[in-house]
């Protein structure tokens, strides 16, 4: 289980060869990755920087994947979170989960997703074609994906 | 009680800076008293703290409600909601 916030960008494989290498107990691997989009709202995008929250950033990204260790069968996950100024094209955010089968892969990292999007101290300023810069609100609806793996608890 | 304040995003924008350490008058007790505070210092905290319920807050570290007492607290950050991911 492990967590990471940096500036340089990520390689997929190799994260994902970092849980599985030398074990034989993991039978399905989920990888999620985000990236940046070239266009929000009809609007063509230059950049995108994320701010984050040094120190409470990794806390609150360690207690979301414990949060989903605690609810499926998980023999590995990892979260990498970019920050600074991002081109569109550029990854943001991965999340790797691995698990012997895979339907906790697949649920456990639509949960992190869903809980690091409402939970995960990162603002989003999107910079147009002429540089000008705007905060990305958040948005309902992940408050409401977030929201419904409460029910049943 | 002697604490750090921090400002991310547009709260930090507005109000001109990303830290401070205040000497907070004893009558601020909780989240909600220090939103309160805040709105007396100024045009530009006035303006970032004029609707609490955009501005989140958080405790050394742990996102806090409203209602939370400070007492004890050594950070005390302020930020629009999150939008990671």
């Amino acid at each position: 289980m492990s967590v990471r916030v940096q500036r340089e960008d990520f390689d997929i494989a190799a994260e994902v060869r970092a849980l599985t290498d030398a074990r034989t107990d993991i039978g399905a691997v989920v990888t999620f990755s985000g990236i940046v989009r070239g266009a929000a709202a009809g609007r063509a995008l230059s950049a995108m920087t994320l701010e984050h929250y040094p120190g409470m950033t990794e806390a609150e990204l360690a207690r979301v994947e414990a949060e989903a260790c605690s609810r499926w069968p998980l023999q590995a996950s990892r979260i990498v979170h970019r920050y600074g100024e991002l081109r569109p094209g550029e990854n943001i955010v991965l999340v790797v989960t691995a698990s012997a089968h895979r339907q906790a892969a697949f649920a456990a990292a639509e949960f992190l997703m869903d809980y690091l999007k409402t939970r995960a101290p990162f603002w989003k300023k999107e910079a147009d074609a002429q540089g000008r810069g705007e905060w990305v609100d958040a948005r309902e609806a992940d408050a409401a994906s977030a929201e419904r793996w409460r029910s049943g608890e | 009680m002697r604490v750090t304040l921090r400002y991310f995003a547009w709260v930090r924008e507005k109000v001109g800076r990303a830290e401070e350490s205040v000497e907070l008058p004893a009558h601020v007790a909780t989240i909600a008293d220090l939103f309160a505070w805040q709105r007396s210092r100024g045009a530009g905290f006035a303006d970032a703290f004029e609707r609490a319920d955009v501005v989140r807050a958080a405790i050394d570290q742990a996102h806090a409600l409203a209602g939370q007492p400070i007492a004890g607290a050594r950070e005390i950050a302020f930020f629009p909601p999150v939008t990671g991911g």
